[in-house]
């Protein structure tokens, strides 16, 4: 574990439908996964669909407290913090790591609602001038505040698609996360706002641990430091993306992104 | 006899179907447009219907005729008579045809035996034969219809098409009926007293001038009858919306998905318990149970008081707010209830902050509906909330609703013609009510809708 570590897994299991002890279904989503992944970059996690990289993101914020018969074992340490320790409160450990959907879900509120929720939840902010600033801050840092500025009672529901998702992105960003995690922020968007969102991407990923889970080899490539290759459950590889993406040391891997299966 | 004619053209129908297929059989299979089932189901729709029809429409005219012909009957000094014991003269005469017992006997009831010992035979025979001529007219022209081009199968589909239409119209033509007679017999009522009497008077007692001729325009005011249908309602709505509203969000957020599966039937179980049980339960139970916690601190109580019916129609009234409340709740997509909890919010900041906000036209919906059920609830009321036409605020009164007062004129000693006026006026009044509540329940429905599909 190097000083760049931000968060440290080792062992992780994840069973959907409880333990393989239990009667009825378990499904062994997560078969021992260890990483390290570092601050101030972004990582990127690819496989195949099915492959767990959504399921192991989720567990990273304890997301999956929220299914039932989700069963999560092993070792996770945000800043050498267990997050699953009895005494940790998963609404915390949420307001520190904050987290982009694979569908822009803005509330049915208006955008400035929607990005002032947050601060309002966790009392970040008190003054309406105290709202105004973070509501202004977050969205200039997601890009969109000069489309944005004049309708900011308007509601949030009714912006196109890319811009629903760089207003979540916004609400993710205005409670002050240390880490970001992006579940396929782009598969919803079409080619041009999905540029944004990349630009984005790029942008905050010097500031923040950015946490991106992605089915487009091209994005990954583009927008983050490290890869991480999901394969049935397990870490095929992980490495800077330049070396997944070039020298490939797993034959799986290899592949993958060579497009001969997934 | 119209049963036997029915069964005769039902087993017709079935023979053609039969005879229909195996003529189609016979076609050579290339080329032919639909398949032999096709062509016996065409022939035997035509064959039920026409005889069916004919049936029905017979019926219906010949009886018309059949009495007019018993009414011809009649001796001539019965002219003078009331329609009502002309009319029993003609029950009794038709039961000595019979062979049944009736009240009396004379000249007259045997003149009216003697015509319909005559005409009955006629018109049952007449409608069998005429029935079955159809039924085998239309089974004659369907089956030479038949050959392989003929698209048997449209034409069954159309037929089909016009029965859904019919079932649906006969619907909607009852309901147009019943609104009709509801309104034109509450109009007159309202022509009879004055509309503005009735909306806003304070004395309800509308049969008690009725032995003397007219009735009393200064005791029709049914605003006692809306205020206790008010204050039930209200207490209704007290106990059933937070109930109804917090187990919904308990099924739909916090319970685990096993204990959903076995609470919400149990739940809705309520909805399946007859008003009549809920109803003596309140006047047997909760009734005599208030009273005596009110004695005990001081109160006096009446043994009908409106808490208690109020109380026991707020508790009917659960399954139906928690039920809806609960299908808008679970369909608020999962993503936005992610996206706050993401944030950092708890559960009960998710369901307040996001969940609700988006579920309340459905929510809001949900408790109309329940209101327009609680002010159209009569059992309960009945038996728990008392007759006495009392103003008053007091929920541990009696105080008596629109219902009860349906209820008690339509079954009262008073001759249905008198009692009528009244009850079709309140009827009148609830049925706009109710009406209103739901339409509005339904495009906030709708509304809901289209926000999320």
């Amino acid at each position: 574990m190097s000083d760049a570590t931000k968060i440290s897994c080792s062992d992780v299991h994840v069973y959907y439908g409880g333990l393989p002890s239990t009667r009825g279904e378990s499904v062994h989503a997560i078969k021992g996964v260890d990483i390290d992944i570092e601050d101030n970059l972004v990582t990127a996690f690819i496989g195949p669909s099915g492959c767990g990289k959504s399921t192991f993101l989720r567990c990273l914020n304890r997301m999956n407290d929220t299914i039932d018969e989700c069963v999560v074992q092993g070792r996770i340490h945000l800043d050498g913090e267990d997050v699953y320790a009895a005494d940790v409160d998963p609404v915390q450990i949420r307001a520190r790591v904050g987290m982009v959907f694979q569908k822009p879900n803005p509330f049915p509120k208006s955008i400035y609602e929607n990005v002032a929720y947050g601060p309002k939840i966790h009392g970040l902010a008190r003054t309406r001038a105290e709202f105004d600033e973070v509501v202004e801050t977050s969205l200039t840092r997601a890009g969109l505040w000069d489309e944005v500025k004049d309708r900011l009672d308007k509601p949030g529901t009714g912006l196109s698609g890319g811009q629903q998702q760089r207003l979540c992105i916004a609400r993710a960003i205005s409670t002050q996360p240390e880490v970001l995690l992006m579940d396929e922020p782009c598969s919803a968007l079409d080619p041009i706002a999905t540029g944004t969102v990349e630009e984005l991407i790029e942008e905050l990923g010097q500031k923040y641990c950015l946490v991106i889970v992605t089915h487009s080899m091209q994005q990954a490539n583009r927008v983050s430091q490290r890869t991480a290759y999901f394969h049935l459950g397990e870490i095929a590889e992980y490495g800077t993306t330049e070396q997944i993406f070039t020298n490939p040391k797993d034959e799986r891997t290899n592949g993958y992104i060579s497009g001969r299966f997934g | 006899m119209i049963g036997t004619a029915a069964l005769a053209i039902v087993a017709l129908a079935i023979a053609s179907y039969f005879m229909g297929r195996q003529r189609a059989a016979s076609f050579p299979v290339a080329g032919m447009h639909s398949r032999p089932t096709y062509h016996g189901a065409f022939t035997a729709l035509r064959t039920s219907l026409a005889g069916l029809v004919v049936l029905i429409f017979g019926a219906l005219i010949t009886a018309f005729a059949l009495r007019a012909l018993i009414y011809g009957a009649l001796p001539a000094d019965t002219a003078g008579l009331a329609e009502i014991e002309r009319e029993l003269i003609v029950q009794d005469g038709i039961a000595l045809a019979e062979g049944r017992l009736s009240s009396r006997e004379g000249p007259a009831r045997s003149a009216v035996a003697e015509a319909y010992a005559l005409y009955a035979p006629i018109r049952q025979w007449g409608l069998l034969l005429i029935s079955l001529a159809a039924a085998a007219a239309a089974f004659w022209m369907s089956y030479r219809q038949l050959s392989p081009a003929f698209r048997a199968r449209n034409r069954t589909e159309g037929i089909i098409g016009w029965v859904l239409v019919f079932a649906a119209a006969v619907a909607i033509m009852t309901t147009l009926g019943i609104v009709l007679s509801l309104t034109g017999q509450a109009l007159s009522f309202f022509g009879d007293v004055g509309l503005f009497n009735f909306l806003f008077g304070a004395h309800w007692s509308p049969l008690s001038g009725v032995h003397s001729g007219a009735m009393d325009s200064d005791k029709v005011g049914a605003i006692p009858l809306f205020a206790g249908t008010l204050m039930i309602t209200a207490i209704a709505m007290a106990v059933a919306v937070p109930v109804g509203l917090f187990a919904a969000i308990y099924l739909s957020d916090y319970a685990s998905s096993r204990f959903r599966s076995i609470a919400k039937p149990l739940l809705e179980l309520l909805a399946g318990i007859p008003t009549v049980v809920y109803g003596f339960f309140a006047a047997i139970v909760v009734a005599p149970a208030f009273k005596g916690i009110g004695e005990s601190v001081g109160l006096s109580v009446s043994a009908e008081s409106a808490l208690a019916a109020g109380v026991v129609m707020g508790i009917m009234i659960i399954p139906f707010i928690s039920s809806l409340s609960d299908d808008v709740i679970n369909a608020v997509p999962q993503s936005l209830r992610d996206g706050a909890l993401g944030l950092g919010a708890t559960k009960a900041e998710t369901i307040r902050n996001v969940v609700l906000p988006a579920a309340l036209p459905g929510i809001v919906s949900a408790v109309l509906l329940g209101v327009s059920r609680a002010i159209g609830e009569t059992m309960i009321v009945v038996m728990a909330a008392g007759q006495a036409a009392n103003l008053t605020a007091n929920p541990l009164e009696a105080v008596t609703t629109v219902t009860v007062q349906i209820v008690a004129l339509i079954t009262g000693d008073t001759e249905a013609a008198t009692a009528a006026g009244p009850a079709f006026a309140l009827g009148f009044t609830l049925f706009c009510v109710t009406l209103m509540f739901n339409i509005i329940a339904l495009q906030l429905v709708n509304k809901y809708r289209e926000r999320y599909d």
